[in-house]
């Protein structure tokens, strides 16, 4: 089956400077903290929130004496997520030593995957509307450990150092320079979000740190890139800046903004782009250079001493591999062919697992795709906002929405009543069919009793009948006013003809 | 390789070892022997030897993903110069 829908790759953005067009280049790294209870090299738990150094066992705080043991979730988790992004798996990785001095490093190093990483070359189709999409290839990605946590403001005079995150897995995982606009920026690390969730490898909170980018950008005339891409020579591109540590996608979108009018402002004035490291203020929309900390970033990498290499079996990853959920552009793709949604609506239900899931228990019970997709997204989805409900969270379950989108399809009820009947079982709960049946909102498709109404109103509005014989459109009015007597349990398409008939039009 | 005095005082620095300007020719000259010591082994011919990680057969050893460690915030503490509130209180890093 096909894995994803087919696309064309969108334009890349223009931004036009003084003198002449530029086009901007972007890679990523994002770093996602892996799922796990325990640290990545020790069993001290990796919850979020826990009092202060609390979730610090001896090897975090690199107490002397103490040796790192690997988690084997930690390394599965990598292994899955290097699946789900398509990626080689490497059989034997290892691990190295990053060599730098802060406060919140305790061991003065962290350990990460410089040059062995577990995963290889992968790829993310990162959506830009329907029919629409980049591909971007990954690069690899390395397990490694998270540092610990500086507080700045507690004190004027010292800074508060927590080490309850000090070894918490990270999974970095690195783009090649293949995204072309800051609104690709933001959807690349949407889509690599949405994988990771479905897959369960990271919770993908942003706001708490467990998935943050740092982003390179550069810019180059337009061109240049297609020169870059033919022949992989990266003198085509400009020099990169690279900025650190964005948790937001909104301001990932702003820092790139601002950067490549920045660094096109010192090119298009005869100046030349340093590479360096730089940080964004939401505040005052700008990056800033981090130069003070240029100096020190001599890592002096070294294989760690304290660890094998990471050697993993093709059995074992075959195994994970037997256990991959259906990943979201599969998932779209099937929507669409197999359910006959259009594009739009199936991003829409595959953008959370949470989402799909209860969509697909609609379909199950309901057994017509189109029908349950306009119920969920319009109804549902509209009413859990109204209240501000998580899907998990929704008092109408699958099997009742499906029951109530079933009386529609069948005839039983009206769509117009179907929808009181959503509110109902929303706010009382219940079973749909018991309560049409208990409430009488069945709807009348008998004819017999629909020809008494239209003769009633017929005989009840002389005048209106006149005018509407002249002018067949009024016939519309005795359609609602038959309706409406029948407190909305009349069939609207039975009425129309009824009425159409006996109006003698 | 011969280290120059540049380079042990970069090295000295990264590894926040403070050492006087006047010991630094000392030091560039130890350090380069140590370095000329160890190049001996490049006139060992490698090629196709695979790289020995262990001198026994050892496989990376693993732990399964349980919380068994943690939750003594006295003892991580214990040996601090100074801490507070939980924290380690260390002299302000400013960004």
């Amino acid at each position: 089956m096909l894995d994803h829908l087919e696309f064309k790759a969108p334009e890349p953005k223009v931004i036009a400077g003084a003198k002449s067009d530029w086009e901007l280049v972007i890679g990523l790294e994002v770093h996602a903290q892996v799922a796990s209870k325990a640290k990545l090299f020790s069993g001290a738990s990796t919850t979020f929130g826990a009092e202060p150094n609390s979730n610090v066992a001896f090897v975090d705080a690199a107490m002397p004496g103490m040796l790192p043991v690997i988690n084997e979730f930690c390394v599965a988790q990598a292994v899955r997520t290097g699946l789900g992004l398509k990626a080689e798996i490497n059989l034997t990785s290892a691990f190295d030593r990053k060599n730098y001095f802060y406060p919140d490093l305790p061991q003065g190093y962290q350990i990460s995957q410089l040059y062995h990483p577990i995963v290889g070359e992968g790829e993310i189709i990162v959506d830009m509307g329907p029919g629409v999409a980049r591909r971007v290839r990954i690069e690899r990605i390395h397990l490694e450990q998270d540092a610990g946590k500086s507080i700045h403001d507690m004190d004027p005079h010292m800074s508060f150092v927590d080490l309850n995150r000090t070894g918490v897995a990270l999974m970095e995982i690195v783009s090649r320079p293949d995204i072309r606009g800051p609104e690709e920026a933001a959807a690349y690390v949407g889509k690599l979000r949405q994988i990771l969730r479905y897959l369960g490898t990271c919770d993908g909170n942003m706001q708490n740190g467990n998935l943050r980018a740092d982003v390179n950008v550069s810019i180059c005339q337009p061109g240049a890139y297609e020169k870059y891409q033919e022949t992989g020579d990266f003198s085509h591109l400009g020099t990169r800046c690279e900025i650190k540590n964005m948790n937001s996608m909104r301001f990932i979108q702003q820092a790139i903004e601002y950067e490549a009018r920045r660094q096109i402002a010192i090119v298009e004035d005869g100046g030349e782009v340093v590479q360096e490291t730089r940080l964004y203020d939401p505040d005052k929309g700008e990056t800033r250079s981090m130069r003070s900390k240029e100096e020190a970033h001599d890592y002096r990498y070294f294989p760690c001493p304290d660890l094998l290499p990471l050697e993993i079996e093709q059995a074992w990853v075959d195994d994970i591999a037997a256990t991959m959920p259906e990943l979201p552009d599969e998932k779209k793709a099937r929507f669409v062919k197999e359910l006959g949604l259009s594009e739009y609506d199936a991003s829409v239900l595959t953008a959370e697992v949470e989402n799909a899931d209860y969509f697909e228990a609609v379909v199950a019970e309901a057994g017509d795709g189109k029908l349950a997709a306009n119920w969920v997204i319009n109804e549902l989805f509209g009413r859990l906002k109204k209240d501000d409900r998580a899907i998990t969270d929704s008092p109408v379950n699958p099997a009742q929405l499906g029951a109530i989108i079933k009386l529609i399809k069948s005839d039983k009820i009206s769509g117009k009543i179907g929808k009181d009947l959503f509110e109902i079982v929303y706010t009382e709960g219940g079973d749909p069919e018991k309560i049409v049946e208990e409430r009488g909102m069945i709807q009348v498709t008998d004819t017999g009793a629909i020809e008494a109404a239209v003769d009633e109103v017929i005989a009840a509005n002389p005048e209106q009948v006149e005018k509407a014989k002249a002018n067949p459109k009024l016939a519309g009015w005795f359609v609602g006013q038959v309706i409406k007597a029948s407190g909305g349990k009349a069939n609207p398409k039975a009425v129309n003809e009824i009425v159409a008939q006996k109006l003698g039009l | 390789m011969s280290i120059d005095i540049d380079t042990a005082r970069k090295v000295a620095h990264l590894a926040r070892i403070r050492v006087p300007e006047e010991h630094l020719p000392e030091l560039a000259q130890e350090l380069s022997n140590i370095l000329t010591f160890m190049e001996q082994l490049n006139e060992v011919d490698v090629e196709g030897v695979e790289p020995m990680t262990s001198v026994t057969p050892m496989r990376l050893k693993r732990r399964v993903d349980e919380v068994t460690d943690g939750g003594y915030q006295d003892k991580i503490l214990k040996n601090a110069p100074d801490a507070r509130e939980g924290f380690f209180a260390v002299p302000k890093v400013v960004e």
